[in-house]
């Protein structure tokens, strides 16, 4: 009995100094990472430009096509959705409000946010894992070159760039979804549902989204960093990493999601 | 002997495994130093803490750097990161693997430490990496990338970006590990030849007997974290030590594990 009782405290413990490490891990990371984004080209050594120029092509450009397509559907559905319900009272109208509302104010930033989590996110992580696998990492270093400098920093400016530009790309190819299906299979007139939608949105909606889209885009970077500089060796775990860098910048993306709507609903 | 670095009780452990057992060496300037034993001794692990990868548990690395200055004769394993960047400009590495960037061409991983600490233009850059490509015997390959090259050509290429700046201090971890016998002569000949032309204290790790003889200058020997030789080549060859004469021989070890070693890896502790 006593033996166990140890082993239950051991385990306690374990458990506690594995959290206790990863928490530093991470805010050093977020130490690091703020440290050479904000400070040191203060100090005046330059940001990388041509990697923040490829990244923003790999991640935002190179993007375009499939959140163009998922959010035209997405702009879609919803209208259908919306006007399953309104057509009982009549209120075909308010279909554009619910459409633009809705994509504004939370489904653009999510779903861009997971669209990027899975692309960009998870090849953030495979691309750091397999550099620290191939001792790569270590190599930038002995040529006093600082690894997150290097590889996280450009990866962080393009995406604070490109999370809201695509999210408000998503929102304008998902509200015209919405249109065309109003005024196609809905049969509203085209003028009057785009006044509607014009009246329905705020400036607001608007900037809550997009600054909630900036803050994703620094969740799945920093996400997908932790994770690759987490491999040690192998393959495996290259590959191991990459799926928890999805899943968990999902998760993150949804927990701050939850933490910034209540911000705003109370405060703005 | 004038040593470019002394190290000094040197202590690593891996979780609560401890892998280097308080080594105390010199590493003689401007000679060609092999540090040698099996698989898994340590030999990777004394490596990266003589680079400042790894800061040591216990004990002290001493780098100097030749002149009369305050400023030589510093504990890497103390200094801030601003002179770490100073120590890691006067030297180069060649890891294992090769560590190549695998999204850079080679001309671009040989310019990558002279774009990050020089204010050259990339005119005199694409004449330096010219250079050094042609150093090691890679002219002509700038524009490929790592994948597209043989490993013995990787290797060469991995000693051409730790030359880029020019370094006092060179380090080699495997240089012929995973090679045909015939690249890996061709790599000790480079080498040799680097080691004649330019002042480097050069530091080779190897487990490759062949290598040892033809490119050592001083030996140290580790076995299971401990140093069990030390000396120069001539000394090695006369050396008495029934460890040393069965690594020098080939003999398997007899016992794989000590038992208490034994006793500890089955008890899981
Ligand atoms: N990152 C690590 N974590 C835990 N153990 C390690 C790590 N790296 C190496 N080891 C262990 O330490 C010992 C020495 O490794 P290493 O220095 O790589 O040996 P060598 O280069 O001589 O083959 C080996 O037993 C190896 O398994
Ligand atoms: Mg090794």
């Amino acid at each position: 009995m006593p033996l166990r009782v140890e082993s239950l405290f051991g385990l306690i413990g374990r458990k506690t100094i594995y959290v206790l490490d990863n928490l530093h891990e991470v805010s050093s990371l977020i130490n690091d990472v703020f440290y050479w984004t904000l400070i040191s080209p203060l100090k005046g050594k330059q940001i990388r430009f041509r990697a923040v120029i490829t990244e923003i092509v790999r991640t935002g450009y190179n993007a375009v096509p499939i959140v163009a397509i998922i959010g035209f559907f997405v702009g879609v559905i919803l209208a259908l959705q919306a006007a399953y319900q309104l057509r009982k009272f009549g209120a075909l109208i308010y279909v554009a409000d619910l459409v633009g509302v809705s994509i504004t104010r939370e489904l653009g930033p999510i779903i861009t946010a997971i669209i990027v989590a899975g692309r960009s996110g998870s090849a953030f992580a495979a691309e750091i894992g397999s550099m620290k696998a191939a001792e790569e990492i270590d190599a930038l270093d002995t040529m006093g070159i600082n690894p997150v400098r290097f590889l996280v920093v450009p990866k962080l400016i393009a995406l604070m760039l490109m999370q809201p530009a695509l999210t408000a790309f998503f929102d304008l190819i998902g509200m015209l979804g919405g249109f065309l299906l109003a005024i196609s299979l809905l049969e509203l007139y085209p003028y009057s549902y785009y006044v509607e939608t014009l009246n329905a949105l705020s400036v607001k909606d608007l900037l809550t989204g997009l600054v909630k889209a900036w803050a994703f885009g620094v969740v799945i970077t920093l996400v997908g960093a932790y994770h690759g500089f987490k491999v040690k060796a192998g393959a495996e775990e290259v590959g191991m990493r990459t799926t928890a860098s999805v899943v968990s910048s999902i998760f993150l993306v949804i927990f701050f999601d939850f933490f910034f709507t209540t911000l705003f609903y109370y405060f703005l | 002997m004038d040593a470019a670095i002394e190290v000094s009780g040197l202590t690593a452990y891996y979780g609560s495994r401890e892998v280097l057992k308080g080594l105390t060496f010199g590493i003689p300037r401007l000679m060609t130093t092999v540090v040698v034993g099996g698989s898994g001794c340590g030999k990777t692990t004394l490596l990266k803490h003589l680079i400042g990868l790894l800061k040591p548990a216990k004990g002290t690395i001493n780098v100097k750097c030749g002149c009369t200055s305050d400023k030589c004769g510093k504990d890497i394993t103390m200094m801030d990161d601003a002179a770490l960047i100073e120590f890691k400009k006067k030297m180069g590495v060649l890891f294992q693997g090769a560590a190549l960037l695998n999204s850079l061409s080679l001309a671009d991983n040989v310019a990558l430490p002279l774009r990050e600490h020089t204010q050259l233009k990339q005119p005199i850059i694409d004449i330096i990496v010219r250079m050094k490509l042609d150093l090691v015997g890679l002219t002509g390959f700038g524009d490929y990338y790592p994948a597209q090259l043989s490993g013995g050509m990787k290797k060469r290429a991995g000693i051409a970006r730790a030359m880029a700046m020019d370094p006092e201090l060179l380090f080699f971890d495997e240089p012929s590990a995973g090679l045909d016998p015939v690249t890996a002569a061709g790599l000790d000949e480079l080498i040799i030849s680097l080691h004649k032309t330019f002042k480097l204290t050069l530091v080779v790790v190897t487990h490759e007997l062949a290598s040892i003889f033809t490119i050592a200058d001083y030996v140290i020997m580790l076995d299971a974290g401990n140093i069990i030789f030390i000396g120069t080549i001539e000394e090695l060859k006369a050396s008495p030590n029934p460890k040393v004469l069965a690594f020098l021989q080939r003999k398997a070890e007899e016992e794989p594990y000590r038992p208490e070693d034994y006793f500890k890896i089955i008890s899981g502790s």
